[in-house]
């Protein structure tokens, strides 16, 4: 050390010991600072890069247009109104060169095409990261805590979600995860504000626990509180990894709380001989309860729809009084359901009650020993509902559902990462906070009640591409470039019709003016399509015109009174203003025009390839039957839909032709005549019995 | 020359620990037999979104000469940047065969997969499957695929949806088979697509769709026929395997 300073000091004496010397050296010092920046920006990474893309351009056979199109020098996309300003075209280079499809290195990949422009939207829009940035370190993997580092791919579907609440056709999995955030009820606990002003609402329907000791018993809720999933795989409640203690003391205070609604049990008659168990099956079966309702089978696969809870063990759930009475008339209990009022007859009744019975698990409540409650422990339970916000998705009679339960996620797609707290071994990004957070909520503190979900790896990814959609930029948007959804349709049948309609759930499955579920087909035209005779037997004896399908219209047994009443209200209101159904008649066309119309099916148009109207050499399967299109559909209907299909129904997948009038018109003659010989719907059950 | 000598200790004992790293990745439990061959037993081909996980495991097996299962053997995954496995290395299963979860790279392609055992000799056996990442374009093709096409074009029937296929008197072909489509230009396809079997002289059992999607949703189908087909189009190819 000595020596060294030794000689340092000497240093300064033969360097500054001559004022004109030190003058010298200090000018000479200014020069060199002035000269580091032009030379930290030649050595700079983006000129590095874009020598690079000169060499890997040359061999090309477009190499001269390449040149002309790279500007040298930093590039950048600067679009004030939606605050970006991005740098990264100046190493990525070759970003809207359609003739580079074949290269593979970065940064000179040509941009996959989307549908929007880089000029119009910059880069950060849809892979955040820092875009004023010029260092490729900067640009990518900001490790400041308050910028974004760039989104990874499998959560770029969330940037198209800040402007577009409309499902796109293109992103799967934002659909998805919007979906599964309404429908697990995220969104009852968790306030999630729209940047138009609404609030994301919950899809599923949390039973009142108002009325609950009529309908199960304390062991069950005891049982079911535990682990949702071993009463059913498909619960959508999750689990809240209560203590016995806890759980005991909750259905104590859910059984004490509960008052009797008076009609919702009916005392089953002790002399009723049991049923045979195979004609409720069938009546299970025909009534097509699968198409809402699943049951788990041998091998463990959910077999039926979601609309309704699992049924697989339905018969260690619910008391024989209540099922009585729910298949008499479900609203009697629970007036908003979206089960169809099936009218069934008493020994219908007996049939399904002794099946769903049957459904048992003899192990759910086999180690369920609850002692009579005592008034600490329902004390305790009732602050237990409060403090896990039970009534935040459930009524629950003397609590009030809280507001604001958990935090709310409107701009949880913008958090900085420094306020999230992160789990040691955990990558410090927001995607994998959220993704962690959805995965299991617990492990960021045993005394967070957020409850553990079952989620499959792909609905995680899904639920976090989603909520990282919320961002802040979402909300900052100009207007304009917002694609809103369409407002949510309220629409409501009137009159009698209308209370008929409510009564046996239609909107379950079918949508009208926007209302309704998609299993079934969209009715809003319904009157212009259908000759009246038809609808009417077809309400009466529903028979599937799609042999391929597996969710079926169950058969009501409507009086005739409403049979008539439904009718006559979908034949008058449910006309489009673009169709006159009387414009051509039912019958009576030229045998050469409708012979014409049979060789354009079967050769031009090809229709047999979907459709069937020979059972005999047909067999398409995509679309409807068409053996007795000309008793169902008016002439009118046939003509519009050749003509434009999605005019009349958007989204089908019936293809347009482009047909000519003259066509359209022999094809519509020849499907008129195919009407049904005798009583309608024998052809079709035929049919239906094909494998 | 001191400095020298300690400068090349260094640098020798950084690469003898690289070494170190390579050789015992493998990793978790010791390997309690050796096979001779590794085969797919499912999971290669497969087409899902960037950098999403896979559908279905990628599950290999390995054999001895013989061709018998052999439990307890090392198999281990790698592939290009950007694809990662969940587990990424082990011993195969009682049933001879090994899992794993395979999330796809950024970028879309295809992309080589590796799957390696050693021998008893320590003979490196490598399996090359190949997966396929979808771009937003080949992606929208796959949902239009599967709305507009597949009941046709896919003999595969699922208890949701039964296949058309084997009522078509005339029989399309899976966008797999590259022995085809390949030698179709996309101009013929965008034809046979807007306008139907007849704009190529074939059947008007394949409808036209050129008056129901977009041009722009036809490029979409043309970009994942051209993604998933068996042998690779020329014009894309194996875009990532291991350096
Ligand atoms: C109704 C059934 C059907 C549907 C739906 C259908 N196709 Fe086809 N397609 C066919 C048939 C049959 C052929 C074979 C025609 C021939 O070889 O004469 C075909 C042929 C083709 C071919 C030529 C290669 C081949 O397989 O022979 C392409 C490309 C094609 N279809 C694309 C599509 C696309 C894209 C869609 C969806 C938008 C689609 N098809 C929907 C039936 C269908």
């Amino acid at each position: 050390m000595e020596p060294s300073q030794n000689k340092s000091s000497s240093l300064w004496q033969t360097l500054f010991g001559h004022p004109i010397r030190a003058f010298g050296v200090v000018s000479l010092l200014f020069l060199i600072s002035l000269a580091i920046a032009p030379a930290k920006n030649h050595f700079s990474e983006w000129r590095h890069y874009q020598k690079q893309y000169l060499v890997l351009i040359r061999g090309r056979g477009d190499a001269i247009t390449l040149q002309r199109h790279l500007q040298p020098g930093i590039q950048q996309i600067w679009l004030p109104e939606l605050g970006v300003v991005d740098r990264c075209t100046s190493c990525h280079v070759g970003l809207k060169e359609a003739s580079l499809a074949d290269v593979t290195t970065q940064p000179f990949r040509r941009h996959p095409v989307i549908p929007h422009t880089i000029d119009q939207f910059g880069c950060v829009m849809c892979h955040r990261g820092q875009g004023a940035a010029t260092t490729v370190e900067e640009a990518h993997s900001s490790t400041l805590a308050w910028e974004e580092p760039l989104l990874p791919a499998r959560y770029v579907e969330s940037s198209c979600g800040q402007c577009h609440r409309v499902p796109l056709t293109g992103t799967p999995q934002l659909n998805l995860g919007r979906q599964l955030l309404a429908r697990n009820g995220c969104v009852h606990c968790h306030t999630v504000k729209l940047p138009d002003g609404t609030t994301m609402k919950a899809t599923d329907d949390p039973p009142s626990l108002v009325h609950i000791a009529d309908k199960t018993t304390r062991e069950w809720i005891y049982a079911w509180l535990k682990d949702p999933a071993a009463y059913a795989v498909s619960a959508t409640m999750p689990n809240f990894k209560l203590s016995d203690d806890d759980a005991r003391d909750i259905s104590a205070f859910l059984i004490a709380n509960s008052t009797p609604l008076p009609g919702d049990t009916a005392p089953v008659a002790a002399t009723q001989k049991a049923p045979d168990p195979t004609a409720g099956a069938s009546l299970y079966g025909e009534s097509f309860c699968a198409s809402c309702h699943a049951v788990q089978n041998a091998a463990g696969n959910l077999v039926g729809g979601d609309v309704g809870p699992e049924l697989t063990r339905v018969g260690s759930k619910v008391k024989p009084e209540w099922l009585q009475v729910w298949l008499r008339n479900e609203r009697i209990y629970d007036p908003p359901t979206e089960m169809p009022h099936y009218r069934f007859n008493e020994q219908q009744v007996a049939l399904l009650r002794t099946f769903l019975l049957n459904k048992t698990d003899s192990d759910l409540l086999a180690n369920v020993r609850l002692d009579a409650a005592t008034p600490e422990q329902i004390a305790h339970g009732k602050t237990l509902v409060t403090e896990y916000g039970c009534a935040s998705c459930h009524e629950v009679g003397g609590i009030k559902k809280p507001e604001n339960f958990a935090p709310e996620l409107t701009r949880i797609g913008s958090k900085p990462v420094a306020q999230l707290i992160f789990l040691p071994g955990m990558q410090h990004t927001l995607p994998d906070y959220i993704a962690a957070k959805i995965r299991n909520p617990r492990s960021f503190g045993s005394a967070l009640k957020m409850p553990q979900y079952t989620f499959a790896p792909s609905q995680v990814d899904a639920l976090t591409t989603a909520l990282l959609s919320l961002t802040e930029r979402a909300r900052t948007l100009p207007a304009a470039l917002a694609v809103p959804a369409p407002s949510a349709s309220t629409y409501q049948p009137a009159g009698r019709a209308g209370q008929l309609m409510a009564d046996l759930g239609c909107f379950s499955c079918h949508a009208i003016n926007g209302r309704g579920g998609d299993m079934a087909p969209d009715l809003t035209w319904e009157g212009s399509s259908v000759q009246r005779p038809w609808l009417a037997e077809f309400l009466k004896n529903p028979n599937t015109l799609r042999p391929a399908l597996i969710r079926r219209m169950p058969r009501f047994n409507l009086s005739d009174g409403e049979i008539n009443e439904l009718t006559n209200y979908i034949m008058t209101v449910y006309q489009s203003p673009a169709i006159d159904r009387d414009s051509m008649p039912l019958s009576g066309y030229p045998a050469a025009q409708v012979e014409q119309g049979r060789q354009l099916f079967y050769s031009k148009y090809a229709c047999q390839s979907c459709h069937i109207v020979d059972t005999k050499t047909d067999k398409g399967y995509i679309g409807p039957t068409l053996t007795q299109v000309g008793s169902r559909l008016t002439p009118a209907w046939i003509y519009s839909w050749l003509k434009n299909p999605q005019a009349l129904r958007p989204g089908t997948i019936e293809p347009n032709r482009n047909m000519s009038d003259e066509d359209a018109r022999a094809l519509t003659a020849y499907l008129a005549t195919l009407k049904s010989s005798g009583k309608p719907g024998t052809k079709v059950a035929r049919l239906e019995a094909r494998p | 020359m001191t400095r020298l000598i300690t400068i090349s200790v260094i640098a020798f004992s950084i690469a003898l620990t690289g070494c170190a790293r390579k050789t015992a990745s493998a990793g978790g439990p010791k390997p309690t037999a050796w096979g001779a061959a590794i085969v797919e037993s499912s999971g290669g081909k497969q087409a899902g979104a960037v950098g999403s996980l896979l559908e279905q495991p990628v599950v290999v097996q390995v054999n001895d000469e013989q061709g018998t299962a052999i439990p307890g053997a090392p198999v281990e995954f790698s592939g290009p940047s950007g694809v990662s496995f969940d587990p990424p290395s082990g011993l195969t299963d009682s049933s001879g065969q090994f899992t794993t979860n395979v999330m796809l790279g950024g970028m879309a392609g295809r992309y080589q997969i590796t799957a390696t055992t050693l021998t008893k000799a320590q003979k490196r056996v490598d399996l090359k499957l190949e997966e396929i990442a979808l771009g937003y374009q080949e992606q929208l093709g796959f949902q239009l695929n599967d709305k507009y096409c597949a009941r046709c074009h896919n003999p595969e029937s699922s208890p949701e949806r039964v296949s058309n296929y084997d009522n078509l008197e005339v029989k399309p072909h899976a966008f797999t088979e590259g022995d085809t489509l390949n030698k179709m230009s996309d101009a013929d396809l965008t034809a046979i697509i807007s306008h139907g079997g007849p704009a190529l002289s074939k059947s008007p059992w394949m409808p036209p769709y050129g008056y129901t999607l977009s041009k722009s949703d036809i490029q979409a189908l043309i970009a994942y026929i051209r993604m998933v087909s068996d042998p690779p189009y020329q014009a894309s190819g194996t875009v990532y395997a291991q350096k």
